[in-house]
């Protein structure tokens, strides 16, 4: 049977996080399907055609789907799932509201955030605050999955060549309404993709200063991140949240400024390829991660970063 | 109007775990346990509600070994006012504890539900979405903000890249995020009030509910560890050492 990958998109842009689902997919077997679910959202299938290695794209274009309640379409999910071995999605927001929704009314386990493909029906997954790892086997007929992002290479943007088809299938439950949204704007790379990221914590003080890691972050191309408390703290928004309860990330380079490494912030990050803290607490325990580890004083060094660079 | 919220025992979010050596699973012997900290979110919230006028009782409830009582105490002492136990000492995964869950918000006939967005330790990040598809209610997931306003509630949700607002009709399931509120301490003379406040025990066989597996944990292991960094002196050595030696700049 085949595999449904449940496109994440805005209604005209692909996320690149529906690409390393496509990966993960394909290691579980062959034929990869592709659910664009959204309102005008043609484009979005269109680009799910040309990824590599998926077999057939579903377009369910219907004004019910437009922000991707869960409510709603969860039922489109369960309905279209019903015929497939393994329904996948990237464990964005998106997918972690509305996919234990449809694992439920298909009455099956949802194996959450899986960093590895053992076999076709085995997964790894990291479990208090990936200070373990399970290898979970799932029992059920239609395995229900959310991939961490950062556990798969993206599958080729280009070379597929699927076909598009059309579902009309309407689904409203009527219970949910969108009324808004407040997206924050930024020019730099998304943190979830990025090939570098820098962070800040409590150290950087306050908001203003973080300028001085948003500078650095111009010179390297860099997302910039946080910590919670740096977000607790009011100095930056909640969406650049790094940690267990914030976003994952892996990139090439992980600069990790005035941030301690508790154990909730270690979750979303130890997993980058070269880690670097700059600190003045010699004790800190982010340098028991840190490849590389600078004892000093931020407001000092930070400057001095971006000049070199 | 009825509140329900959900706690969970789990260990404390600063214990670092250690893997059992037969890989088994971790080790939670004489391992501090704790209530899971978006449970105490949800639990504060409730009580809030109830604070403003606008929840007329609060009702708790813990799946699990008889321990978990400890933690409904807690939740007692925080201001809910009674308690439900559902005692197993079986593994209750997530759609076993919506399907419990669902029999329990028949039952009680809740106007809203508050669980947290996810336990710290399985990382699962379900339960209350599942509990929202088992009885048909919306559900507000990782909420910041949540206002009732007559017949529904509004909630502010934490998505990548901001927020998200949704009105959702009553009854409905909502799911704690962090930054929604500070939750309080219990107060001494509150521990000892919730001593008495009502705690009502029941099974699994008591809801009709069978306890089945959906997966198989094969083994535990530990994280892959990461090789031993070094220290540098100044700026320009980190510069070099991430342009020589790592290349990654």
């Amino acid at each position: 049977m085949a595999i449904l990958v449940i496109a994440e998109h805005d209604n005209s842009t692909l996320k690149a996080a529906t690409l390393n689902a496509v990966t993960a997919a394909t290691q579980m077997g062959s034929d990869v399907h592709v659910l664009v679910a959204g309102a005008g959202c043609l484009a979005v299938a269109e680009q799910a055609a040309n990824v590599q290695g998926v077999s057939q794209v579903l377009l369910a274009d219907d004004a019910t789907y437009e922000h991707q309640l869960a409510e709603n379409i969860s039922l489109l999910i369960a309905e279209l799932g019903k015929d497939y071995s393994h329904i996948v999605v990237p464990a964005t927001t998106s997918g972690k509201n509305f996919m234990p929704r449809v694992a439920a009314l298909l009455d099956v386990a949802q194996i959450s955030e899986i960093v590895r493909v053992d076999s076709a029906d085995t997964f790894d997954r990291p479990i208090y605050a990936g200070n373990a790892i399970a290898t979970v086997q799932s029992l059920d007929a239609i395995k229900v999955i959310t991939v961490r992002t950062t556990g798969f290479d993206a599958a080729s943007a280009e070379g597929g060549n699927a076909s598009i088809q059309s579902v009309s299938v309407s689904h409203n439950a009527g219970t949910s309404a969108y009324v808004g949204a407040q997206i924050v704007k930024s020019d730099r790379p998304e943190l979830t993709s990025a090939r570098v990221v820098i962070s800040g914590g409590r150290g950087m003080g306050n908001g203003e200063n973080f300028a001085l890691i948003e500078k650095v972050a111009d010179k390297l191309g860099a997302a910039v991140g946080a910590s919670r408390a740096a977000v607790d703290a009011g100095f930056v928004p909640n969406d650049m949240q790094v940690g267990q309860t914030g976003k994952i990330v892996a990139p090439d380079l992980y600069i990790a400024v005035g941030i301690s490494g508790a154990i909730q912030h270690l979750a979303g990050m130890k997993d980058s390829k070269v880690i670097v803290a700059i600190n003045k607490d010699e004790e800190a325990p982010i340098f028991q991660v840190a490849d590389y580890g600078l004892v000093a004083d931020l407001f000092d060094v930070v400057p001095k970063l971006e000049q070199l660079l | 109007m009825k509140v329900l919220v959900t706690v969970k025992r789990v260990i404390d979010y600063n214990v670092k775990v250690r893997v059992k050596s037969d890989n088994s699973d971790v080790d939670l012997n004489n391992v501090k346990m704790a209530m899971n900290p978006f449970c105490e979110i949800a639990v504060e919230e409730a009580v809030r509600l109830k604070e403003a006028g606008v929840a007329t009782e609060v009702v708790v409830v813990s799946l699990g070994s008889k321990s978990c009582q400890e933690q409904l105490r807690t939740a007692l002492a925080l201001g809910a006012d009674r308690a439900i136990h559902i005692e197993s000492d079986e593994v209750l995964e997530s759609l076993t504890v919506a399907k419990l869950l669902q029999k329990v918000v028949a039952d009680e006939q809740p106007g809203l539900i508050i669980m947290g967005k996810q336990a710290i330790d399985t990382d699962n990040n379900q339960t209350g979405q599942m509990l929202a598809a088992l009885t048909g209610y919306p559900q507000g997931t990782f909420a910041s903000k949540v206002t009732i306003e007559g017949d529904n509630v509004q909630v502010i949700r934490e998505v990548d890249g901001g927020l998200q607002t949704v009105s959702l009709t009553l009854p409905a399931i909502v799911t704690t995020d962090l930054r929604l509120n500070e939750p309080r301490y219990a107060s001494l003379p509150n521990i000892m009030k919730a001593k008495r406040k009502p705690l009502e025990v029941k099974t699994p066989a008591d809801l009709g509910v069978e306890v089945k597996a959906h997966t198989r944990v094969v083994k535990v292991t530990p994280p892959a560890e990461r090789k031993a960094g070094i220290k540098v002196a100044c700026v320009e050595e980190l510069v070099d050492k991430l342009k020589n030696e790592a290349k990654v700049i």
